[in-house]
């Protein structure tokens, strides 16, 4: 490859080869190589960073400011860490008007009062009108570690859950930008996933926020690394009403759209049931769902397999490429 | 619709339909064809396909897949007008941008200075765009069959009698009763039966398929896209080949009539007029394509873009052609599994979400459909 | 290539087009290939065009039959 495409950018497979084949090596460093959503350092912290680049900036239940934050957040209460402080950093682009990003930052200081973290440092850099799409953001995020996912302890008939419904937020982003004719009460799911912290002491295994490249990319990337095969159920996945609408009638697949506050988790046989009560009682995961399981009846090691409604199998790949609207 | 994915029901029609097949006789299984690539994704998508062949019914891909069929050439002229055209705006259908050419895909294609590519749902929105800045070109990327050929027919007419000099679309317009009288007439498939695809049938009715019956005595059935609509279709099929008595049994009568849709056909008529279309893999199929009239001419994107006479020209090694014949299985072409696969795709059949490839290459992974 | 939705008519402008809902969600959709459907009727969608006018009976039809063949399904269980 000679030029980055965009589709590089779209959380799928080709990003990760790109990262880990490119990007990783360089730096041979063991705390890189985990390329887990956080890594832990020595004396109990944990450290993430991530960017942030949507178009529009604004759309319905979030918005680019309230991204940054809760995205940071939530790579750290994956990984096992409890979110303290974070680090702000615009690149602007001139022109952008200084309301817009009054209320950018407005936003960033009610998510982080929300998520309980303290912006502690920061950085402002603007570059040339045409050179940047109006506010680019990087938070870079520091927690307290109190768990780690362990995926080596995964056992066979541990239970998969699914914190709520997929889709939201890329159906809110697809829709805000680009009018497919299509209007509907979609809202971004943005949203802390601090009320999974508690798991960690409860024994969760493995968590990981569902964002983009969908549910099917994070969960193949765990089969993958799994001795059993994981079978996930159609019928138990939730789903919007509007992200099952659009979905049939754009032809995108919700098991690769992207989320911002939902995430999978990995739970002990015993405790799945217990998981589920404590995820149901908050309004966050009113409805998570069991949604499959580690097993060995069904499938091939390093495989994730979907039980489809209609009761066939069908064998999930990661996402490889932008998700389109088809007509076919 | 929820009962036409009713297991249970399902598995009633999975139980007839091996019933059937077993009668069929001839010493190997049924070979069902499903002409429409979205009967493909669904087939797919539910996991179907697995649960037929343990039935004992073989489903193979037809050629309903415009960004299949479409010529190499055809991609790589959408290509040149959004990299080689200043402030303009290509707007295509999402299925269309991901075929590798020569020249990469239009996902990977870089723009020329405030050109850009725009993905859209309904070629209404390519419409919408023209109005918005009647200065700026927007060329709609045209591609599909019956289905989606009187939506972009309506488009063209709209645009001519608002004059808006600054659409045009580059057509890639095929017909699906001529592909299945070359692949019949070819004869190096064998076919015991088609599918025949539910919305094209709700424009083009069911006359047009009736001589695969009368003059091949191949059964067919028109069907819907839910897994029941699917497994209706096939059982009718088995039951006509059992019958000796086959003919094109309308199995989505909920949505569409004996006769089509008039007014769209009428629309299509108005714009189009058939000519001998190339087809990747296919080659020159006789009245199988639609081209601009000449009154409506100028909107034709090929004419205003100086884009030559559309030739087919694939990547070496490809044998998309013969997939889509269903002449070889995805597993005959030397490229597949090798050097052609879902991250790197060489041709159509590994690109579309209802490429032949791209799925064999998932299900030839998969452990097989043990539910 | 076939890629449509069953969706019922909500709005009809002069000019031919129209809305409908689709499962709560409202779709934009022209209905010039539809002259005949009106207001509560169900059309099937495909790229934003009303290209078919459902047949209500026919519908009723299909749902006793996949009813009776999950039911058929029980008993022969």
């Amino acid at each position: 490859m000679t030029r980055i495409s965009l589709e590089l950018g779209s959380g799928g497979r080709l990003m990760r080869d790109f990262i880990a084949g490119r990007i990783v090596p360089s730096f041979r460093d063991p705390l890189l190589g985990d390329l887990g959503d956080a890594a832990h350092l020595p004396g109990g912290i944990a450290f993430t960073t991530d960017s942030y680049v949507v178009d529009p900036l604004f759309f319905p239940g979030g918005d680019i400011g309230r991204l940054a934050v809760n995205g940071t957040v939530n790579d750290l209460v994956v990984s096992g860490a409890e979110p303290r402080f974070l680090s702000l950093a615009f690149i602007l682009e001139e022109g952008l008007e200084a309301a817009v990003l009054d209320r950018v930052i407005a936003s960033i200081r009610s998510a982080a009062k929300t998520a309980g973290v303290r912006i502690v440092t920061g950085d402002t850099k603007v570059v040339r009108r045409g050179q940047g799409d109006k506010v680019y953001i990087n938070t870079a995020g520091v927690g307290r570690s109190i768990g780690r996912p362990r995926p080596g302890k995964i056992r066979r008939g541990d239970k998969v859950i699914l914190t709520g419904t997929l889709g939201d937020h890329s159906l809110a982003v697809m829709l805000a930008r680009g009018d497919f004719g299509l209007k509907s009460n979609v809202r971004s799911d943005c949203a802390p996933l601090l009320f999974l912290l508690p798991l960690w002491k409860q024994g969760a295994l493995w968590m990981r926020d569902v964002t983009r490249g969908g549910l099917a990319t994070v969960l193949v990337e765990l089969a993958e690394r799994l001795p059993y095969p994981v079978l996930i159920e159609e019928d138990r996945i939730p789903l919007s009403r509007p992200v099952r609408a659009a979905s049939e009638l754009l032809g995108i697949d919700p098991l690769y759209m992207a989320c911002e506050g939902k995430a999978v988790v990995i739970a002990p046989a015993a405790k799945a049931g217990e998981f589920l009560r404590r995820l149901r009682a908050h309004p966050l995961g009113r409805k998570a769902a069991l949604i499959g399981e580690v097993q060995d009846k069904v499938g091939r090691p390093g495989e994730l397999l979907l039980r489809t409604t209609a009761g066939g199998l069908r064998l999930l790949e990661p996402l490889t490429s932008e998700l389109l609207p088809r007509i076919c | 619709m929820k009962e036409l994915r009713d297991p249970k029901a399902l598995r009633r029609l999975l139980a007839d339909i091996g019933e059937l097949a077993r009668k069929t006789g001839g010493g190997r299984a049924p070979r069902l064809m499903e002409v429409c690539g979205t009967h493909t994704m669904a087939l797919f998508k539910s996991g179907l396909t697995p649960l037929l062949a343990e039935a004992g019914v073989e489903m193979v891909s037809g050629p309903g897949c415009p960004v299949c069929i479409t010529p190499n050439a055809i991609h790589e002229a959408a290509i040149a007008i959004v990299t080689g055209t200043e402030g303009a705006t290509l707007a295509a259908f999402g299925d269309m941008t991901r075929v590798p050419t020569r020249q990469g895909s239009l996902q990977t294609a870089i723009p020329a200075r405030g050109s850009r590519l725009k993905i859209v749902y309904s070629p209404e929105e390519a419409l919408d765009e023209a109005r918005r800045d009647p200065a700026r070109p927007v060329v709609f990327y045209g591609a599909g069959f019956e289905t989606t050929i009187p939506a972009i027919a309506f488009t063209v007419r709209q645009a001519a009698a608002e004059g808006l000099r600054n659409f045009s679309v580059l057509p890639a317009l095929w017909l699906v009763p001529p592909a299945l009288r070359a692949i019949l007439e070819a004869g190096d498939v064998a076919v015991d039966g088609f599918v025949y695809p539910g919305h094209v049938s709700a424009v083009i009715g069911v006359e047009p398929y009736e001589f695969v019956a009368r003059e091949h005595r191949v059964p067919g059935a028109i069907a819907g896209f839910e897994p029941g609509d699917i497994l209706l279709a096939v059982r009718s099929i088995l039951e006509q080949a059992v019958e000796g008595m086959p003919r094109v049994a309308l199995e989505y009568s909920r949505a569409i009539g004996r006769d089509g849709n008039p007014v769209a056909r009428a629309l299509m008529d108005e714009v189009f007029e058939p000519y001998d279309a190339c087809w990747r893999g296919l080659g020159k199929i006789p009245a199988s394509g639609l081209r601009f009239r000449k009154e409506f001419a100028g909107f034709d994107a090929a004419v205003r873009f100086g884009l030559g006479e559309i030739t087919d020209r694939d990547l070496p090694g490809c044998r998309c052609g013969d997939v889509l014949r269903g002449v070889i299985r995805p597993e005959g072409c030397r490229l597949f599994g090798k050097t052609c696969l879902p991250g790197s795709p060489l041709g159509p059949c590994m690109v579309s979400y209802e490429g032949a490839c791209l799925i064999h290459h998932k299900y030839g992974r998969a452990s097989g459909g043990r539910a | 290539m076939c890629l449509a939705v069953p969706a019922k008519i909500t709005r009809v402008d002069e000019s031919g087009q129209g809305t409908a809902d689709y499962m709560g969600s409202e779709v934009k959709v022209n209905l010039s290939l539809v002259p005949q459907a009106g207001r509560g009727d169900w059309v099937i969608i495909h790229a934003g065009f009303a290209i078919s006018v459902m047949d209500a009976k026919e519908a009723g039809e299909t749902l006793r039959l996949f009813k009776e063949l999950a039911a058929a399904q029980d008993e022969g269980a």
